[in-house]
């Protein structure tokens, strides 16, 4: 695979990004194999004619808006919660999960006029609540979300949520389903346009790869 | 909140310093010098207009203007763009004048931002407006002209990409009944979410063959090539009718030259109910964000009592400031240095250079030479003879 035109690549470190690379290199991406294991922040691929910069997942969509990426891998839970003005162009059908409410077992409405909700997500999280109707107080946590019903700080939580196990090992049962989320192929507003060679290049790789699945 | 700090400043402020001002004031001339000699006249408005008025026609989001009360208690807004201003006037002040007009402005415009680089609440814009022309030699006039402005302004390398919005409206409107529907496929392309956009045109469950004709509907970019195809996807009425508008469009495009500049994007959308027609972004290379856009808005003049055609377009300036590469011109710039005793010797040559045009700078302070950068200068005349340089 070799695009005219080099693309710069935001690829998130973490959960996504092993599947994401296996992915790449089954779009014939020629990654090197120290790739996967790379501490380095910008691995270059001359024989792909890619550059990839591995960043923190909710910081894909900025590197892609402001233009400083091409184009990025990313979840949608993400983009949801950064909501960046970038073209989301094709769903990659990988990492599978859903967003969802969690809370102990029984939970039942307490009568508190605001019951507090803990999450990496508060945009999400407040949209999904304000559309139900609910009033809500949300507690922006960066990990270890499970934790906050477990000691009192909120008594649900919207989350990440794949096999359900951790909720499970914390004692946690899924009371809401917000919406699945796959990982999504993005691309910056210019670099379409000023770039759509390269861009509908691996837009199109990927696009038959997908379908195959 | 904490006070602030005594160099603070609103949020999206900001100071512009000699340097980038200069840099500013010299691509401003050039836009301003290109949009003049194609007949456009400058015109000013108001920093200030009535939300009820100017703050409802804009295309700016409600969100995003900037709203204030005046002594009155009406709502008024810091101007979020300048076509719905000048829309005002052209309806108002110049309303006997013959149509089309052509104006043109240099203003600042406010959006409220979130806090962020790069998103500046009050940013300068250079535009033109020529109100009054259905034709679409009035579409090509503008689209030509905004290639000829961002070549004035010596733009590397740049794009401007054309949509219809009344191909996309015909187009949903042949393969899809509800308008409920219609609108939330809009809003998807709005928000450039094609995912979302296939995930709900397969939810409607359309006969094999429309499901296909949404789809190559976010393939439609290229060149002159893809009306056929555009065409192809379309059965009649408005979307054919865009088309050949586009093929019309393309037309002057070629007798202008520039069409080596222009690509189409049938999915183009800027606005949800703003433009009327022919739209257009530009784009310069390694810039994350749009350059210039602007399209046919031919409803927006019917607002303020004067329904007319009319088109136009915007170029951002901070844009601009980054894709162009400028080399500042150095300025002949003078320093006379004297004591008392010579003040009327100085500024007698001061005087002189100043009737050449140049920049003269004198000083007698000794305490102020020791921290002159002499290097930005010219020329250093020493009347003392006692700083060798």
């Amino acid at each position: 695979m070799n695009a005219k035109e080099k693309l710069i690549v935001a690829m998130p470190k973490g959960r996504i990004f092993e599947e994401a690379a296996d992915l790449l290199r089954r779009a014939g991406v020629p990654l090197p194999p120290e790739f996967d294991d790379s501490r380095k922040l910008i691995v270059p691929v001359p024989k792909a004619n890619l550059d990839f910069i591995l960043a923190k997942p909710t910081d894909v969509p900025t590197y892609v808006e402001y233009g400083v990426a091409d184009i990025g891998v990313v979840g949608k839970d993400v983009l949801l919660e950064e909501n960046r003005d970038v073209y989301e162009l094709l769903d990659l059908q990988i990492s599978r999960c859903r967003i969802s409410v969690a809370g102990l077992p029984g939970w039942r409405p307490s009568g508190s006029s605001a019951p507090r909700v803990a999450t990496k997500y508060p945009h999400v999280a407040s949209k999904y609540f304000r559309e139900q109707g609910q009033q809500v107080e949300v507690i922006k946590l960066n990990g270890s979300i499970e934790l906050a019903p477990l000691i009192g700080l909120a008594d649900r939580i919207v989350d990440i949520v794949s096999t359900g196990r951790t909720l499970k090992e914390n004692g946690l049962v899924e009371l809401e389903e917000i919406m699945p989320i796959t990982t999504r192929l993005i691309a910056n507003r210019v670099s379409y346009r000023m770039k759509s060679e390269a861009v509908d290049y691996i837009y199109e790789k990927f696009a038959s790869i997908v379908e195959e699945r | 909140m904490s006070k602030p700090l005594g160099f603070e400043k609103p949020l999206g402020m900001r100071d512009i310093l000699p340097d980038v001002l200069e840099k500013q004031r010299w691509l401003e001339h050039q836009v301003k010098a290109c949009m003049k000699q194609w007949g456009y006249r400058e015109i000013g408005t108001p920093t200030l207009e009535y939300y009820d008025t100017v703050g409802g026609a804009s295309a700016t989001l409600d969100h995003k203007l900037f709203k204030l009360l005046d002594s009155e208690g009406k709502t008024v807004v810091l101007r979020p763009d300048m076509t719905a201003p000048i829309a005002r006037v052209a309806s108002s002040l110049l309303k006997e004048e013959p149509l089309p007009l052509r104006l043109m402005y240099t203003a600042n415009v406010f959006r409220a931002q979130k806090n962020e680089a790069g998103r500046n609440a009050e940013f300068p814009q250079l535009g033109i407006e020529c109100v009054g022309s259905s034709s679409v030699d009035a579409d090509a006039e503008a689209i030509a002209l905004a290639v000829s402005v961002l070549k004035e302004a010596d733009v590397p390398v740049f794009k401007i990409a054309v949509g219809h919005i009344g191909f996309l409206e015909g187009l949903l409107e042949e393969i899809i009944e509800e308008k409920e529907d219609r609108e939330k496929l809009k809003e998807f392309l709005y928000h450039r979410d094609y995912v979302g956009f296939r995930h709900y045109a397969k939810g409607l469950a359309l006969p094999e063959g429309n499901e296909a004709r949404l789809y190559e509907l976010l393939r439609l970019r290229g060149g002159k090539e893809l009306l056929e195809r555009a065409e192809a996807i379309t059965v009649n009425g408005q979307a054919r009718k865009a088309v050949n508008n586009l093929r019309e469009l393309w037309e002057a495009l070629e007798a202008y030259q520039v069409e080596e500049y222009v690509l189409l994007d049938l999915n183009l959308l800027r606005s949800l109910d703003y433009y009327t027609g022919i739209l257009f972004e530009g784009y310069a290379a390694n810039q994350g964000f749009s350059i210039c856009a602007g399209g046919r808005y031919d409803s927006l003049m019917a607002q303020f009592g004067r329904p007319c055609p009319a088109t136009g377009f915007a170029v951002q300036m901070d844009s601009l400031l980054e894709a162009v590469n400028y080399q500042p011109v150095q300025a002949n710039k003078f320093l006379i240095l004297y004591h008392a005793n010579q003040r009327t010797e100085a500024l007698a040559r001061a005087r002189a250079l100043r009737t050449e045009e140049k920049a003269v700078v004198i000083t007698q302070r000794k305490e102020e030479w020791a921290q002159t950068d002499f290097s930005q200068y010219t020329e250093v005349i020493d009347l003392t003879g006692e700083e060798a340089i």
